[in-house]
């Protein structure tokens, strides 16, 4: 136990102490004269009592805090080692010591302190974040309060497994407690709130404890399935002297290799994908890296089959006619929810359940999900029957598998994919004509199509290093890399979209690409601190409003309840609860008071081109930037 | 991706189950319809022009009339059903006559950002 005892008296005593000596202040009636007394005094020689404080050992009720070398000096050592490049945080109490050694021990470089406006937002940016980096951000956060606050993009992250290195802060011995807030905002087991979604957490109890802990955290944050890991860090083990330096020994991280597929499973895999005439490669969530993307590249081409999903570049002719219909072999990587893609269940007057398959298609998955679930919240979607399941990394399975295709794959298997190609290709033609073609229709409508905001993004994108950072152009944009598009996953969270796309843009900072999105009205109004966040740290990103004016989907489902019940008056009902028109929101306005270049709100689809490039250019100057386009619902 | 696969289906069983008589609409008032249109919610999915968006596009060139009331009344994908209760016939011609007076889009090719 490192947790220094020097000095450790009576706080409490030290804190009525101090709350007596500022009720004397408070009762000099003239604070002119109370400053001049102390001017003179100041400058006169100490009182015995004086001297007496200064010389003679502390009284029994004086606990001494002050301390050259605090254990959270030696946290930021821990954290250094772990390579963590940012540590977002709305600043909290239970954390002051971290926070202060961060920047004045750490330099405030490697972490360097992001200033956010709501734990739901640190959480969120650190999830962006790691989808660019490939590594995690850290998060501090308060207990009680402040991870209720962090809890849902918590889960977001669990739910898209992306490693989050989080802290949360606590006072462990109540009798260190300051009255009020501080009982408020500890806690006996602070984790508990969000156990049921972190993938490991732990309450280390010494400096050694949490080094050992922080390695094995980030280490189980980064092994497939990642997701995010939190440590309860003890505020008086933050504050406290960690003794000897010498003694505390961080334990070295080496990471642990991502589970591979069975070698006999995937040369099964193999067999079924060969031999099939209509194979379908589901991409799902499989492709983390650039290289991730060039083996499912190589898959495909290998099998000369269709790729739903899974970051498939726009061009590519194998990334359009995909059937799961007439599919006979279904290769699933990492999908969230594979029964979900083979189903189909209608949310009409009945409920109808039917299978998308012919009889005999055989289901391969290889997911790293089937290694660890957690078993209350209900992320893991409805069980799917599968022929063969492979419990491994998509991504370190991929080498193993196209090898093993290619060794099967005979002169007359080779020119059946040669001819199924092609087929595929011409499909693929026919897709990019057709979404062309689709986005013709409402092209001038107000107001403004989400197809005309996609083209006009795209015109104004289309020549730079652009990055994807939240909603995209699908088909008409052509998303060519690993990091053009930033991957689904997550579970669904209104809220989470606006700072995922800020952590992301940080994270493709360093490479100044353009960094673009669409982003969603009711998501933005969840916590749109996050924007501010982007611009007190010069992040540059450009993002483009979807303002529809309500959060549509659930209009449809009032909708559809109020068919389902034949309301017969139900005539504009279903926006009751669910637009946010009256007033409309200007988030041109709401940017540019948080100090980003804001434009909008655009309305006229010929003012959309001018707006954006504006927009562009000041984000290529390194600013954030929105426009506001009202748009059509869907 | 849901979306989609809805929309071939929607489109695909219209043009299966299109019956070869009943297809002439009834008289309807494409102003009121316009209205209805937005008041009835077909918009929330279907966009203000019918141009499609989470449902189907119902526009220009509506499909048949009779296809048109029977995928309304019985649909057969994810849309729900709108019985003459939540919609009279009357106010069905009136959307139909709407869509009806929606004009083709631009061709492809003379949108310069959807033709290179």
């Amino acid at each position: 136990m490192e947790k220094s005892k020097k000095n450790r008296v009576n706080r409490r005593g030290f804190l009525k102490g101090a709350a007596a000596g500022a009720a004397a202040l408070v009762a000099k009636p003239n604070l002119g004269e109370a400053r001049q007394t102390q001017t003179v005094r100041a400058a006169a020689l100490p009182t015995a009592r004086e001297l007496a404080a200064e010389t003679e050992p502390p009284s029994t009720d004086v606990e001494v805090l002050t301390e050259d070398h605090p254990g959270a000096d030696f946290m930021v050592d821990v954290l250094k080692l772990l390579g963590l490049e940012y540590i977002a945080a709305m600043p909290a109490s239970s954390f002051r010591g971290l926070h202060e050694s961060i920047i004045n021990y750490g330099g405030n470089k490697d972490p360097e302190l992001l200033t956010c406006c709501h734990e739901e937002s640190s959480v969120g940016i650190a999830d962006g974040y790691a989808r660019v980096a490939g590594k995690p951000m850290g998060v501090m956060m308060h207990p009680n309060v402040g991870i209720q606050h962090a809890s849902m993009n918590i889960y977001n992250a669990f739910a898209a497994g992306t490693p989050v290195f989080m802290i949360v802060g606590n006072t462990v011995d109540a009798a260190d407690r300051r009255p009020g807030a501080e009982w408020e905002h500890s806690a006996v087991d602070p984790a508990a709130l969000v156990r049921d979604f972190v993938k490991w957490d732990d309450a280390p109890g010494s400096l050694t404890h949490f080094a050992e802990s922080a390695i094995r955290a980030y280490k189980i944050a980064m092994t497939p399935p990642m997701g995010p890991v939190l440590l309860s860090t003890d505020s008086g083990l933050q504050e406290a002297g960690m003794g000897d330096r010498q003694r505390l020994r961080i334990p070295k991280l080496t990471l642990t290799t991502p589970p591979a597929g069975d070698a006999s499973a995937v040369a099964e895999a193999a067999r079924l994908l060969v031999a099939a005439e209509n194979p379908v490669i589901l991409g799902g969530e499989a492709v983390r890296s650039e290289n991730g993307l060039r083996l499912l590249i190589e898959l495909a081409e290998t099998l000369q089959a269709p790729v739903q999903g899974g970051k498939m570049p726009t061009l590519h002719p194998l990334g359009a006619g995909a059937n799961v219909r007439t599919a006979d072999v279904i290769l699933g990587l990492q999908v969230p929810d594979f029964w979900g893609v083979v189903n189909r269940m209608t949310d009409q007057q009945q409920r109808r359940v039917s299978s998308n398959l012919k009889p005999g298609t055989k289901l391969i998955s290889i997911t790293s999900r089937d290694l660890f679930l957690r078993s209350n919240t209900q992320y893991y979607q409805r069980f799917t029957d599968v022929d063969l399941g492979i419990g491994a990394d998509p991504e370190t399975t991929l080498p193993a598998l196209i090898e093993a295709c290619k060794r099967l794959i005979t002169a007359d298997r080779k020119r059946v994919f040669e001819e199924r190609g092609k087929k595929l290709a011409a499909a693929h033609a026919q897709a990019m004509q057709q979404a062309r073609q689709a986005a013709t229709y409402g092209w001038n409508a107000t107001p403004i199509s989400v197809a005309r905001l996609q083209a006009e993004m795209w015109e104004v994108i289309k020549d730079k290093d652009w990055a994807g950072i939240a909603g995209g152009g699908g088909r008409l944009w052509n998303a060519d890399k690993f990091y053009r598009t930033l991957g689904a996953g997550g579970a669904g969270a209104v809220g989470s979209g606006l700072p995922v796309a800020v952590g992301a843009a940080l994270g493709h900072k360093k490479y100044g690409r353009l960094a673009v999105g669409i982003q969603k009205d009711g998501d933005f109004m969840c916590a749109p601190g996050a924007l501010w966040t982007a611009a007190h740290h010069r992040i540059p990103l450009l993002l483009a409003m979807h303002n529809n004016r309500a959060y549509h989907q659930e209009v449809m489902h009032i909708q559809r309840m109020g068919l389902r019940h034949q309301r017969g008056s139900f005539d504009k009902s279903a926006g009751i609860g669910t637009r946010i028109d009256d007033p409309p929101i200007n988030y041109a306005m709401m940017a540019k008071s948080m100090g980003l270049y804001g434009e909008g709100p655009i309305t006229n689809p010929n003012d959309l081109g001018p707006a954006l490039r504006r927009a562009a250019e000041a984000a290529m100057k390194g600013e954030p930037a929105l426009v506001d386009v009202v748009t059509q619902p869907r | 991706m849901h979306a989609l696969i809805s929309i071939v289906i929607f489109v695909s069983v219209l043009a299966a189950q299109t019956p070869p008589q009943s297809t002439t609409a009834p008289a309807g008032n494409a102003d009121a319809g316009k209205k209805l249109f937005q008041e009835k919610g077909c918009f929330q999915c279907h966009d203000t022009l019918g141009q499609g968006g989470d449902g189907p596009r119902l526009a220009p060139k509506p499909i048949p009339y009779a296809a048109f009331m029977k995928e309304l009344r019985q649909p057969r994908d994810q849309m729900p059903p709108y019985t003459a209760k939540m919609m009279p016939d009357k106010e069905v011609a009136d959307i139909y006559a709407y869509l009806a007076t929606i004009p083709a889009p631009p061709e492809v090719n003379s949108i310069p950002l959807l033709s290179r």
